[in-house]
């Protein structure tokens, strides 16, 4: 490793000596003795910012204290994490912050996982120093995803750089100075009228309850309750590795079984699977991308490649804002989600004797932008509205505990049928990658007969968390119905972080993009990451749900979309065949243009 | 001891003819001919030896920052000259620009040349735009010159919009850089990565008139005023209840007494020293207090108060300035100035205890140690100076 070469730089921390890298901050420099030093506006994902105050510490020779986040550490630094100046600074910066802050604990999502609070309890602030000046401005309540309250701001821009940084999508930004400085979005409108993408990397990221999800909790409940009407729930590829964590088994857990059995308890009439609708998602995409090769290579028709990827409600927005004329580039296949609510209302329905207008679909997601893509007015293929409510982990997690299971102790359960049966390619859905392995699997089997040649179909090249990743994959030995695909490379292409998808797009805008295929995923990690997980989301724990996915994967009966038995049902019992009439009907879906700001 | 207003003004005016440094009129042009033939070296040790601290209130070594972006490896570098002058209570920088902005180019030419720059901007505060149309002229006339001379260096203009805070140099660099002023971290320091990540001298327009006096006089005369830590004269702009007001150069050095002698009304209770961010000196110590870096450091403005005026209606004023004028990002600054004028204003109005104002000059010692620039670290110079020595003017 270069590591070795690299410059050591010894300091003391707290009269104890270590040596550290150049470059390093105080702050890492503190966390690899051991010493904690509190800290607001950081975090690992973003950009050092050194605004909120609260990491301070002593350096000797320094006339003020300094920002250990931001704060190279320097040869022979002398520091002091815990000196009586930096305690006296710590709790006024606290105080400071709690006497802007609209501090209704007892009344936020937020309570008990809010980095305030928890500061606050630490630095026992029970007192109240100072005068309460909090603004009474009312939450933006416009988005159907995401709400903004800025009475609980903490002004540490974690947001606006997750939205500009990661996403690239700058639909937060500060506005105004002083007293009145604030994050809000260009010239203050609501965000349901800007570029906002729902991805709700700003909330994943947010430390306390300015920015969360527009909740529908109650809305559920009600369904629930509701004898007349027969509750469908249906669950994304990533809740299975992070529900478990959200009602505290810690993180990586596979809990899909016990999940099943926590939605019956909760009073779901039927407990159905998106990973069902992912493989579906496989056999469409997939023979629409086999499509498009085919009149591009074959035919030499003008047809728009690379095809991407269309799974991501939040990358959908950002390309009907940021690109939209290369929207002819996006598959045409709706979200599993939107595959899956069509099908519930229509054929799920006319199966187990539910009249669709009766019945209700309800979907758990790791995402936000679930919540606007189930929203849209073109997604009612059943003749209804296709998704009625959408919840993320955090509040499904919420439900949980409102009804007082104990997760941990919950026998296994299975997902009712059809539509709840899933292959190990439908749950690596949830990860960066997964849809292009799922895929590949999937198409070079159509295209050669054969099995995808990566052992044990652990296609790696398309996996991890590099944000973009490539790969070619050479096509031999075709069926007689592709050999002009024969001798062929397959470039592909793999983005997650909008920011990502950004550099991926203006290559396909400009013409130069070399690759056949692309998967986008709006956020840092793919689902496991998404707006909707629990907080905190880091690499580390991004890491740990992408390979308990990768893990469930493997445990399957099935790897491959084509080879579920109830995908092959569906297609002689309903479907006929994929980009079929009725495909078009209920799977297929088209864009809008949307303005830039 | 009382003297006339006359007589003042006779005083006043023989010390400015004694220093006489900022407002002579000399040939830019022979100067820069004649620089552009001297060694790098022996500019900066002209520099160094003049003791020149800057004159835009931080007061950090010139030579140093200096020698800091001559020492960085390059090929871009940047000068600027900070013309925002935001600090209530100065209005000199304006003075210079309008009489003698040639003395200013020239003085970003020679940090130019020390440094390596080819190009310098003047960042101009947005309520000095009426300055543009002259300025441009000069600076073509300036910027033909050097082409003359062969020297690759070219001036051009930047306009503030009124933040006081974008005369904080790293503000400053963001504002030009199109972003929202905001102060960042430091280090690194504009001289290691400035404007656009390249290594940036910023001055203060005063200290690069002096720059050009130093290097005309060949690091002498300017050493011969002021005090062993504040060499130099300083231009000082003189407001409030003052018998004689306006722009003056003066000797660096002498107390407050001296200097109220000559501009004060006879019943100055009170001299604020560096504007919003700088010091209230109340009449018990203006024989002790010495106008320089050992005592009041001062960007230039000189506030004096009468006895008619309310100590607590000033102290409002600044921390109300201040309150808006923060950029907001840093905790301490941001909340700290609105807690320090919702809590002068609650004790006054007797909602909180006297005692609350010994609070509150903790939070403004916290805020001068945690704040992340220096606006959110000055304000508790004018907090505390105001609040120790009119204690009961605020309370009651
Ligand atoms: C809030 C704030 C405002 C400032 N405004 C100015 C200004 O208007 N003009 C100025 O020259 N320096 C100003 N400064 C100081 C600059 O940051 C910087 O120190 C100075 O321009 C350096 O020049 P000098 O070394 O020649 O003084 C300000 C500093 C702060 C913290
Ligand atoms: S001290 Fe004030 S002006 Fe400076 S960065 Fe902080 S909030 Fe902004």
């Amino acid at each position: 490793m270069s590591d070795n070469k690299q410059k050591m730089i010894n300091v003391t921390i707290d009269n104890k000596t270590v040596s550290v890298p150049e470059n390093t901050s105080i702050l890492e420099a503190t966390r690899s003795l051991g010493v904690y030093i509190p800290t607001l506006c950081h975090h690992e994902d973003l950009c050092v910012a050194g605004n909120c105050r609260v990491c301070l510490v002593e350096v000797k020779g320094s006339r003020t204290l300094q920002a250990s986040c931001a704060t190279p550490v320097a040869e022979g630094m002398e520091i002091f994490t815990n000196s009586r100046l930096v305690r006296t600074a710590r709790k006024h910066v606290i105080e400071l912050l709690l006497s802007e802050h609209r501090g209704e604990c007892l009344r936020c999502s937020r309570n008990g996982n809010c980095e305030l609070q928890a500061l606050a309890n630490e630095y026992r602030v029970d007192e109240g120093l100072f005068i309460d000046i909090h603004k009474e401005d009312q939450p933006d309540i416009s988005s159907p995803a995401i709400q903004k309250d800025d009475s609980k701001c903490i002004r540490c821009q974690r947001c606006v750089r997750a939205c500009t940084e990661l996403q690239s999508v700058s639909a937060l930004c500060v506005a105004h100075k002083g007293a009145d400085m604030k994050i809000t979005t260009f010239w203050d409108k609501a965000l349901a009228y800007v570029v906002c993408t729902n991805c709700g990397q700003c909330v994943s990221h947010c430390p306390t309850g300015a920015l969360t999800e527009k909740n529908y909790v109650e809305d559920v409940w009600d369904a629930i309750y509701d004898p007349t009407k027969h509750v469908v729930v249906q669950t994304a590829p990533a809740i299975r590795v992070s529900i478990g964590e959200e009602v505290g088994l810690g993180p990586g857990k596979r809990v899909t079984k016990k999940l099943v059995t926590a939605l019956r308890r909760l009073g779901f009439d039927s407990v159905l699977d998106t990973d069902f609708t992912a493989d579906l998602t496989i056999i469409e995409e997939g023979n629409e991308l086999l499509q498009r090769l085919t009149k591009a290579l074959r035919d030499n028709e003008d047809v728009a490649l690379p095809m991407i990827t269309s799974c991501s409600p939040g990358w959908i927005k950002f390309a009907e804002h940021e690109f939209n004329h290369s929207l002819n580039h996006l598959s045409t296949c709706k979200s599993p989600q939107q595959m899956f609510g069509p099908l519930a209302k229509t054929y799920y329905a006319e199966k187990i004797g539910v009249d669709p207008k009766d019945m209700v679909v309800v979907s758990i997601m790791p995402c936000t932008a679930k919540k606007f893509e189930a929203a849209r007015p073109e997604m009612m293929s059943s003749g209804f509205r296709d998704v009625d409510y959408v919840l993320t982990t955090r509040e499904l997690g919420l439900m949980i505990r409102q009804a007082g299971i104990d997760f941990e102790k919950l026998e296994d359960g299975e997902y009712d049928s059809i539509l709840g049966k899933s292959t190990g390619a439908g749950a690596i859905f949830g990860t960066t990658g997964g849809v292009m392995e799922a895929a590949l699997r999937t198409a070079y089997e159509i295209v050669t007969g054969r099995e995808i040649p990566f052992d044990g179909l652990k296609i790696t090249p398309v996996r991890g968390l590099d944000g973009i990743k490539e790969a070619t994959l050479k096509i031999e030995g075709t069926l007689n119905k592709y050999n002009f695909l024969e001798g062929a490379e397959l470039r592909v292409a793999i983005g997650h972080g909008l920011a990502n998808a950004r550099k991926i797009m203006k290559q396909v805008e400009s013409g130069e993009s070399p690759y056949h295929f692309i998967e986008i995923m709006a956020c840092p990690g793919g689902c496991i990451g998404g707006g909707g997980q629990p907080i905190p989301t880091t690499n580390e724990l991004r890491l740990q749900r992408a390979n308990a996915l990768y893990e469930e994967d493997e445990k399957m009966q099935y790897r491959k979309s084509h080879e579920n038995p109830e995908i092959i049902e569906i297609y002689e019992d309903f479907l006929e065949k994929p980009l079929g009439h009725k495909s078009h009907e209920l799977l297929h879906t088209s864009y809008v243009k949307r303005e830039k700001n | 001891m009382v003297m006339t207003r006359d007589e003042k003004l006779a005083k006043i005016n023989a010390h400015q003819e004694r220093v006489n440094l900022i407002f002579e009129k000399i040939d830019t042009l022979r100067l820069m001919e004649k620089v552009l033939t001297l060694d790098n070296n022996k500019i900066l040790e002209y520099i160094k030896e003049s003791g020149l601290k800057g004159r835009g209130g931080a007061g950090f070594p010139t030579y140093l920052k200096w020698k800091l972006a001559a020492d960085q490896k390059s090929d871009v570098k940047y000068v600027i000259c900070n013309a925002d002058e935001g600090e209530p209570g100065t209005f000199k920088d304006r003075k210079i620009l309008e009489e003698q902005a040639e003395k200013v180019f020239t003085g970003m030419a020679i940090c130019a040349k020390v440094i390596g720059a080819s190009l310098g901007y003047i960042y101009l505060r947005g309520e000095y735009n009426f300055l543009v149309p002259l300025l441009v002229t000069k600076m073509n006339v300036f910027n033909d010159d050097m082409k003359k001379f062969g020297f690759n260096f070219t001036i051009d203009l930047r306009s503030g919009s009124g933040a006081y805070i974008c005369g904080e140099e790293t503000a400053l660099i963001e504002s030009m850089e199109g972003y929202r002023g905001e102060a960042r971290n430091k280090p690194p320091y504009p001289a290691e990565k400035g404007y656009l990540g390249k290594p940036t001298v910023i001055n203060n327009v005063e200290t690069l008139v002096y720059c050009t006096m130093i290097v005309l006089n060949e690091g002498k005369k300017f050493k011969n005023f002021g005090t062993e830590i504040s060499t130099g004269s300083k231009v000082f702009s003189v407001s409030g209840d003052a018998d004689v007001e306006g722009i003056y150069e003066l000797e660096l050095g002498m107390t407050i007494q001296e200097f109220v002698d000559l501009f004060g009304d006879g019943d100055t209770k009170a001299v604020q020293v560096g504007g919003a961010s700088g010091f209230c000196v109340p009449r018990k110590k203006f024989k002790e207090t010495i106008i320089g870096f050992e005592g009041v450091p001062t960007g230039g403005s000189m506030m004096l108060f009468n006895s008619s005026r309310s100590m607590y209606h000033i102290l409002m004023n600044y921390m109300e300035f201040m309150q808006e004028e923060s950029c907001g990002q840093c905790t301490p600054c941001r909340v700290g100035c609105q807690q320090l004028v919702k809590g002068i204003q609650a004790i006054k109005h007797k909602k909180r205890p006297a005692s609350y104002l010994d609070e509150l000059v903790k939070l403004a010692k916290t805020m001068r140690v945690a704040s992340k620039c220096g606006l959110g670290q000055s304000v508790a110079n004018p907090f505390i100076s105001i609040v120790e020595n009119f204690r009961e003017e605020i309370i009651y």
